[in-house]
């Protein structure tokens, strides 16, 4: 009896400890994604609010906390303060099976990848909702949108994953780190180097970033599916978008760039050694493409994107699924070697 | 069974892509619009009917809060409905200098749209850039006005003054410091004409930058090649004008059909497109932004060749130098007539229009002889381009609307006047 409630204690201190750093990496990266557009922009970006505007993100969050939520008058109260919860739980529950070192991962599942197109499939619900709750044409626009977009390119990845799948012969995400063993020119980038665009570039989608951010799309439907929220429940969405930006920006390295693992040869000392930082690290430099695409890309148009997902990106997941199979079945690539 | 039904999205006036004060009630079957409806007025001032009432020169300052990022142009179309009708010409250095900043303002007004227009479709990074450089020529309105934007600058006669014989420098601040403020104050050491010379030298390789970020990107052609192809014939019926006649393949430019101030004399081309499609406009605007910069260059080199005066000596219609009126009677009357009265100005009408950036621009006037006009009749390019809005976008996608809005180019401060 004891035992589990220590067990169920240690857990949620594990939980805390994942989830504390998340939400202050968001704040980070949301002062370090402005900075970076002002640069990319020649203009300064935040650089009032602490010693050189380190404090922006936390004063934005007091300031949105403590703004009224207004609710339209014509709006499906329940669903439209369930909606934004509906978008953070699964953003962050995705969390629980990343692994940040070898052996350092919350929940080790066997199903790792399975339970992450799941827990990312059942964001879009909260965006459907919102964008139904709100009673807004605005909103609906932007949820249908986002909807159409989430399920096409849940394919696309779906299939750049069942090639990582099929490298690794595991669905577990330490399985799939430990299957790249071996150095830079093991992991998995180099044979599946197309599908790692597609898993990237689908990501972006996913996460409705630019140039794919049709169901926020400001300047055609202002904002999309939160055009009605404010204060804390816009709070929650935007929480919601740069957790799961930040959880892609992890899976890339994971699945293709080797995770934890040092791109140097083990015998280089503390530097060949595989560690957090190194994921951290490369999950920065996959990060940084977000924002770079932000400053530079015109937006797509929502049947565009429908064209690059089904026509380009689906069949191209499709053939390397087969490349996939028979890298493996000669043995050309060999996991764990 | 119920009867499915097209459903109606209220756009504007209060939207990032509204340009201002427009509101469209377009009629959505899904993402496809099947009917534009712009509403206009919502920034309606009655500078028609307040010209009315003012002596010809009070209304000067009414034409730059028109077309609010093409002032000068508008000026110049109003001056020179004042002048035809008394019967003067500018001199010879006044036309140049007319000539010089209504290029400036089509570049001030090109590099509005280029980033507007890439804002409206995603691209934020060259709208900053554009402003970068409209910092510059904005720089040279206050110069030779004092205003950044509003200038009344043109006056009936010439020009208000010669251009400024320094340019200010910047100061150092937090946010003009180091390099940066060392190459702003690099340029503006010495004349006016020598920071034009500077900035016309540069202003080309600006323009590659923004190219670089559009015109070959894929997202960018895929957004606006055949998007609100309008065809000559459409573009002819619907009156267009400007680059919206020229990205048809119209080759029409009052600057060359009917030359005015000093265009007869100066070197350039009249940039046409092929499709009529947005891109063809785009790639339309940003030939005229490079023809702009060699206009300017050929103004700036005749400028600094032919000093002379830049306004008529006819004081019954221009007023006299202030040292003059505190010795002679003769400028004390004259600047208190013109003052308190204005001038009389003999009856009769006219039109006149220039090639504003966004197309003809045109003042008809008429005159009962007395000091203030008997009506005044503005002819705006946005008003009739935003007109044909229903017929274009019909069967296009919403996202393409914002494409169409920002390529019309449209200012409600001249539509709505």
């Amino acid at each position: 009896m004891l035992a589990d409630l220590l067990l169920v204690l240690w857990t949620l201190i594990k939980i805390l400890a994942i989830v504390l750093p998340l939400v202050i990496a968001v704040a980070m990266f949301v002062y370090w994604e402005r900075k970076v557009l002002g640069w990319m922009h020649v203009r300064m970006g935040p650089n009032q609010v602490g010693p050189l505007g380190l404090l922006q993100a936390f004063a934005d969050v007091v300031k949105l906390l403590i703004k009224e939520i207004v609710v339209p008058t014509n709006a499906s109260r329940f669903l439209f303060f369930l909606a934004p919860m509906l978008a953070l739980v699964p953003a962050l529950a995705a969390w629980a099976v990343i692994p940040f070192g070898d052996g350092v991962v919350l929940s080790n599942a066997n199903a790792g990848i399975l339970y992450l197109l799941a827990m990312t499939s059942l964001g879009v619900y909260g965006i459907i909702i919102a964008g139904w709750a709100s009673n807004s044409r605005y909103a609906m626009l932007g949820a249908m949108r986002s909807a159409a977009q989430v399920v096409s390119y849940e394919l696309a990845m779906g299939l750049a994953l069942v090639c990582v799948l099929v490298l690794a012969g595991s669905l577990n995400l330490s399985d799939i780190v430990r299957a790249q063993q071996g150095g830079l020119l093991h992991w998995f980038w180099l044979p599946l180097l197309p599908m790692v665009v597609v898993y990237f570039v689908s990501g972006v989608a996913e996460t409705n970033r630019a140039p794919f951010d049709v169901a926020e799309g400001e300047s055609e439907i202002v904002a999309g599916f939160h055009v009605e929220y404010s204060g804390a429940a816009f709070a929650l969405f935007f929480l919601a978008e740069y957790a799961n930006m930040i959880l892609v920006s992890f899976l890339t390295p994971i699945f293709f760039f080797g995770g934890w693992m040092s791109p140097f040869p083990a015998g280089w000392g503390a530097i060949g050694d595989g560690s957090f930082f190194w994921l951290l690290a490369k999950a920065f430099l996959v990060s940084f493409l977000f924002l770079w695409f932000r400053a530079s890309f015109p937006r797509y148009r929502y049947d565009q994107i429908m064209r690059l997902g089904w026509k380009v990106f689906i069949p191209i997941a499709l053939l390397w699924v087969l490349v996939a199979g028979c890298l493996k079945y000669f043995h050309i690539v060999t996991p764990g070697a | 069974m119920e009867e499915i039904r097209n459903y109606t999205m209220n756009f504007g006036p209060q939207h990032p892509a509204a340009h201002g004060v427009l509101r469209l009630i377009l009629e959505m079957d899904g993402e496809v619009v099947m009917r534009a409806d712009p509403h206009i007025g919502l920034l309606h001032r009655g500078t028609e009917k307040l010209a009315e009432s003012k002596p010809f020169n009070q209304s000067i300052g009414y034409m730059d809060r028109l077309d609010y990022v093409s002032m000068m142009c508008n000026e110049h179309a109003y001056v020179r409905a004042v002048e035809k009708l008394v019967g003067i010409e500018a001199p010879q250095r006044a036309q140049y200098i007319r000539t010089l900043f209504d290029e400036i303002t089509r570049i001030l007004n090109h590099l509005m749209w280029i980033g507007s227009n890439a804002l409206d479709l995603g691209a934020m990074a060259v709208f900053l850039y554009a402003f970068r450089e409209r910092e510059e020529l904005m720089d040279c309105y206050e110069g030779v006005s004092g205003a950044r934007m509003h200038a009344t600058y043109y006056r009936p006669g010439g020009v208000y003054r010669d251009l400024p014989e320094r340019m200010p420098n910047y100061h150092a601040s937090p946010w003009h410091k180091g390099a940066d403020l060392k190459r702003l104050n690099q340029w503006r050491q010495g004349s006016m004409l020598d920071f034009l010379d500077a900035f016309s030298e540069d202003f080309p390789r600006k323009v590659d930058e923004y190219e670089e970020l559009l015109t070959n990107n894929r997202i960018w052609k895929q957004r606006t090649v055949g998007i609100g192809v309008v065809s000559p014939e459409q573009a002819r019926a619907w009156g267009m004008s400007g680059p919206m006649l020229r990205g048809s393949g119209i080759a029409w430019d009052l600057r060359k059909k009917q030359p005015y101030a000093a265009y007869a004399d100066v070197d350039f081309d009249i940039p046409v497109g092929a499709n009529g499609d947005c891109y063809d406009r785009y790639l339309v605007r940003v030939a005229e932004m490079r023809q702009s910069n060699r206009i300017i260059r050929q103004c700036v080199d005749w400028l600094r060749r032919n000093p002379g005066p830049v306004m008529l000596e006819s004081h019954k219609i221009i007023p006299p130098h202030r040292a003059e009126m505190k010795n002679d009677m003769e400028a004390l009357i004259h600047h208190f007539k013109l003052f308190t009265e204005g001038y009389s100005v003999p009856e009769g009408e006219v039109y006149s229009a220039v090639e504003a950036p966004k197309g003809e621009f045109g003042v008809y006037m008429i005159s009962d002889g007395a000091n203030k006009p008997f009506r005044v009749k503005l002819r705006a390019p946005g008003f009739v381009h935003l007109s044909s809005m229903d017929e274009i976008v019909r069967g296009h996608m919403l996202a393409d609307v914002v494409a169409m809005i920002g390529t019309y180019d449209v200012v409600f401060g001249e539509i709505d006047r």
